[in-house]
């Protein structure tokens, strides 16, 4: 079954053909199929650093080869002598000529090393900053095993709070401010820029930009417990209009209609759930879980894990250890009838 | 036996004309035979083995653990393991690999092969080393018992607060790994403490520092390093203890603690250590490869002040690992800058083995075949190394799967290969037997590539996202057939492994002899007896060259030439020649201890106390502290037979 989704790619058996093989497979374009590879960048933070990758790369895989076949050519270059009896004595030299190796590789190699530095430097220089002042800024708060989003601006009433999917506008950068909110994670989106930790009693700072319109996934990649492995995040990248449009509709409450079974989801959902998790507009005003308001406009639910679909989202709701084995939301004491209530209402939360 | 004994001038014989002499010291060194003989043997060469074997178990231990997760991600969404189970897994399996096999079995190695490289009858402080070995064994088993009760560490070996701490990390868990660490941590020292020493006055008359072995200049930089390193980790567990148990606040973040100092405590420890566990190894390979090249190692002086080198410059590079928490770019730039800097001092080892193989005459043993493979597979892991060590490049490889590669590479490359080639290579030293050439072949070629299929398409999955430390992955995200042939390559590479032990057993049966000098090597230990009798050299040799018994043929480097059969007579008890720390000047007789329980009741009595800090037993930790204070006053409480009573010279 493999091979027939991946037929043009199969195992190397040794390093000196994996090494080209690796040069092959990964010119190919691997972004469809693996939404979390650096080797392709979308915005002018990510640009630079993958130009220097694919540079140390491709020094790094010359090096390989070179000493490789060097290696394989020292032995080769002599017929080998057999190992006779043990104890006999064999033949020993002390030929010249060896030291020369030693000053000419470290000589270029340190050329090489040197010139590496430099790029480094100038990369780094380049990608601290951004080239012109950040539109938004983005507040981020890592939690054990999700993303808190708060959109930050001098209008107070424009701020609020969202989970794990962010929407940034396209062609301008976006200030990150990332806090621990309870062990470290990392904040790291690979398509638009590398990773930067979240962690708790300091406060840091990263910045991205999207040059197209898009969704590029992320990924918390500090070792945070034991779902570290389902700490996704979204991004999203739209036009300023669509963005600014997105933004406007976030700061609106959701209406909760007055039809008895979503009347019903909400008195429930307020009962069950809004301890932990806030709508804007309700009595729930939870602030140990994910912010709900809006919760049909994102794509996933658990920090990625699962498509936002009614399915899904019921699985997760009467089953969450299961889902996610070791998160702090508890399968809730909820009847048949009041499932059905508080998806009708989750519904409506567009 | 009076004082002035370490000051007569001692008669200089040669072996032949002594057919008395070797019964006389067999009796004077021997372990008393049978269990208790066992338990108080402070011979380096039984402490030696003893490490070796012990720490292969733990590789063995380590490998079968990796073994099991490695099923769970052979495809995605597996669910062989819980979340927890996978955690306390990958934890130990680190911790293991790093600290229980790694570092020991080259302590291992160094603890059997110093006194016969160096033409001493021992190491200097010989109760201090079955110290190191017995408290490395009661650490390893400290911490297995938690792992076996279902409280192994589950934070990675390099145990980040805050989740370290108690408010994430509720169970024992952390506190075993705490302790378990602090003890091992006395065993490194102590085992620290003997190889400078030694060093420093136990080489043969003659040896000065220009002509060691390179084994000997890579176990003597790391024990230089663990001296300064261990500190800064044991300080950091015992601060995180205290945090867990006491209530004090240094890594506690609503009280101010810092979480970032555990990282800089830990890997301004962590870096140096990496360079510790692989310096003696690229050691052996320095000295084994050149034997099967015959000719001396190109490069000598250069590789020996690289080795140094590096271990220096290993000391400025830990924020490497930190470069994402938010530091200056200040910092960064000195911290990636050095870390590219230090490749420089291994290019001179890379090319001085090539060098080394392109001007001599290969014999493809198959000990040379795993020293020759080493070389492409420490190439491998260092230029990985350094596309890590360049600040945004990392930004984007840290914590994926890359570093995965890049550091499996360096440890199995740079650490196994090496050390199983070097077990090809002295086993006949060790036993008295030829290990099978060809059951070696197909040893070295299964590990080989098993090791590659296993752990090349890491890089590739690494650099297609992949993050570290997930117990599990969904699919289509370009990582399925990775890691399917990941998993195979480890089990192949575990097959490799075992047809290692396989093939160690049956010739430590029925190996043919080898004889002293199997391979014609040109160092000290193959100019005893194979094995080595306990007192290592019927005379103390007096060395010349770098390669006393290739004098013959290549001729010495000072006039006049090495005696390895001809030397100093030391009779008057256990006794070896202490020598100038440079040139190696003979100047004092050294006596040294007798077999001794005390080490072993030393390590028996600090693990009490580790175990009552553990179940918070005040009392028990209180009485484990005076027996060990009791032990050390017996331990060291003065010895006639050591010199160590002031006594008037009687016939001064």
């Amino acid at each position: 079954m493999l091979q027939q989704r991946h037929p043009q790619r199969f195992p190397p058996h040794l390093i000196r053909i994996a090494s080209l093989l690796c040069a092959a497979f990964l010119s190919t374009p691997a972004r469809a199929d693996a939404p979390l590879n650096y080797l392709y960048s979308h915005g002018d933070k990510a640009d630079p650093v993958v130009s220097l990758t694919w540079g140390v790369l491709i020094v790094s895989l010359a090096v390989t080869v070179i000493i490789a076949l060097l290696v394989a050519g020292a032995i080769w270059r002599r017929p080998g002598l057999a190992m006779a009896q043990p104890g006999s004595r064999i033949e020993v030299a002390q030929p010249a000529g060896g030291m020369r190796w030693i000053w000419i590789g470290v000589s270029i190699s340190t050329v090489v090393l040197l010139a590496s530095v430099v790029w480094t430097m100038a990369v780094l220089a380049q990608v601290s900053l951004p080239a012109t002042k950040p539109a938004l800024t983005i507040e981020v708060t890592g939690r054990q095993w999700w993303w808190q989003v708060r959109y930050l601006s001098n209008d107070p009433s424009r701020i609020f709070t969202t989970a794990n999917e962010i929407h940034i506008p396209t062609g301008m950068p976006v200030r990150f401010i990332l806090i621990g909110g309870d062990v470290i994670h990392s904040f790291w989106v690979p398509a638009l820029g590398g990773k930067t930790d979240t962690i708790p009693g300091q406060t840091n700072e990263t910045w991205l930009e999207a040059h197209a319109p898009g969704t590029y996934r992320g990924q918390c990649t500090e070792y945070c417990g034991i779902e570290h492995a389902h700490m996704g995040l979204i991004v999203v990248a739209q036009t300023p209009r669509d963005f600014q449009a997105w933004w406007n509709h976030q700061l609106q409450s959701p209406v909760a209609q007055a039809n008895g079974q979503v009347a019903a989801g909400l008195m429930a959902f307020n009962t069950h759930c809004g301890s932990c998790h806030a709508v804007r507009g309700t009595d729930s005003a939870g602030v140990l879980g994910p912010d709900l308001s809006h919760l049909m406009n994102r794509g996933t639910i658990a920090a990625g894990e699962l498509p936002n679909d009614p399915q899904d989202l019921a699985h997760f709701i009467t089953d969450p250890q299961g889902v996610k084995p070791g998160i702090l939301m508890q399968k809730p004491e909820l009847s048949a009838n009041e499932l059905a209530d508080i998806q009708a209402y989750l519904k409506t939360l567009n | 036996m009076t004082i002035d004994d370490y000051e007569r001038a001692p008669t200089v014989a040669v072996e032949d004309r002594q057919p008395a002499l070797p019964e006389e010291l067999r009796k004077l060194w021997e372990t008393k035979p049978g269990f208790l003989g066992w338990l108080s043997s402070v011979d380096h060469k039984e402490i030696g083995i003893r490490y070796i074997i012990t720490a292969f178990a733990f590789l063995i231990a380590g490998g079968v653990e990796a073994l099991i997760f490695r099923l769970q991600l052979a495809g995605p969404n597996l669910h062989l393991l819980t979340p927890e189970q996978y955690d306390q897994l990958f934890t130990t399996h680190g911790m293991t690999m790093i600290f229980l096999y790694a570092g020991p079995v080259l302590t291992g190695f160094s603890n059997y092969l110093w006194p016969l490289l160096l033409g001493a009858r021992d190491m200097a402080l010989p109760r201090l080393n079955a110290l190191s070995y017995w408290i490395y064994l009661c650490a390893g088993i400290f911490l297995y018992a938690a792992f076996a009760f279902g409280f192994g560490p589950n934070d990675g070996w390099f145990n980040y607060v805050p989740y370290a701490a108690r408010a994430y990390n509720n169970g024992p868990n952390i506190d075993f790994y705490s302790l378990g660490m602090i003890l091992l941590g006395i065993s490194t020292t102590v085992g620290s403490t003997n190889f400078i020493v030694t060093f420093l006055r136990l080489r043969a008359p003659g040896m000065s520092i220009n002509r060691v072995p390179i084994l000997v200049w890579g176990t003597l930089t790391a024990a230089a390093a663990n001296i300064f390193a261990i500190p800064a980790v044991s300080l950091a567990f015992f601060l995180l203890w205290m945090d867990r148990n006491l209530g004090t606040h240094f890594f506690d973040v609503p009280t101010g603690g810092q979480p970032l100092l555990w990282q800089h405590l830990f890997w301004m420890f962590g870096h140096p250590w990496v360079y510790a566990i692989v310096l003696p190894a690229m050691g052996m390979v320095s000295d084994g490869l050149p034997v099967f090249c015959r000719r001396p190692l190109v490069g000598y002086t250069v590789v020996a002040l690289a080795t140094v080198a590096t271990m220096v410059l290993g000391f400025g590079v830990w924020v490497h690992h930190m470069f994402a928490t938010g530091l200056p770019s200040v910092s960064l730039s000195f911290f990636s800058a050095a870390s590219i800097i230090i490749a420089v001092p291994s290019a001179v080892g890379v090319f001085a083995w090539i060098a080394t193989i392109w001007t001599g005459k290969p014999i493809l043993t198959t000990a040379f075949l795993f020293f020759a493979n080493f070389i492409v597979l420490f190439t491998i892991g260092g230029v990985s190394g350094y596309m890590t060590g360049s600040v945004p490049v990392d930004w984007q490889l840290t914590d994926t799967y890359f570093v995965v590669a890049h550091l499996h590479y360096v440890l199995i490359g740079i650490n196994v290969f090496p050390v199983v080639g070097a077990v090809y290579f002295w086993f006949p030293k060790f036993t008295g037997r030829m290990m099978d050439e060809r059951l070696g072949r197909w040893n070295f070629w299964t590990m080989f590539i098993g090791f590659n299929v296993g752990f090349f398409p890491m890089h590739i999955s690494g650099l297609l996202g992949m993050p570290r430390r997930v117990y599990t992955y969904a699919d289509g995200m370009g990582w399925d057939w990775l890691n399917l042939i990941t998993t195979a390559g480890s089990y192949l590479f575990a097959i490799g492994v075992l047809m290692f032990l396989i093939n160690v057993v049956r010739s430590y049966r029925n190996g043919p002899p080898a004889g002293d000098n199997p391979w014609d090597a040109p160092t000290l230990e193959w100019a005893t007896s194979s094995p080595p009798p306990p007192y290592n050299f019927v005379v103390i040799p007096t060395v010349q060259s770098r390669h006393p018994l290739w004098e013959d043929r290549l001729g010495g480097e000072t006039p006049g030439h090495s005696y390895v059969h001809a030397g100093l007579v030391l009779d008057h008890g256990r006794e070896t020649v202490g020598t100038s720390p440079l040139d190696a000047e003979p100047d004092i007789i050294l006596r040294m201890p007798k077999d001794s329980f005390a080490p072993l009741i030393l390590s028996l009595t600090l693990t009490a106390i580790f175990i009552a800090l553990a179940f918070n037993i005040w009392w028990l930790a209180i009485v484990g502290g005076l027996a060990t204070g009791a032990d050390i006053i017996f331990w060291l409480w003065p010895e006639r037979g050591l010199g160590e009573t002031a006594e008037p010279a009687t016939n001064g």
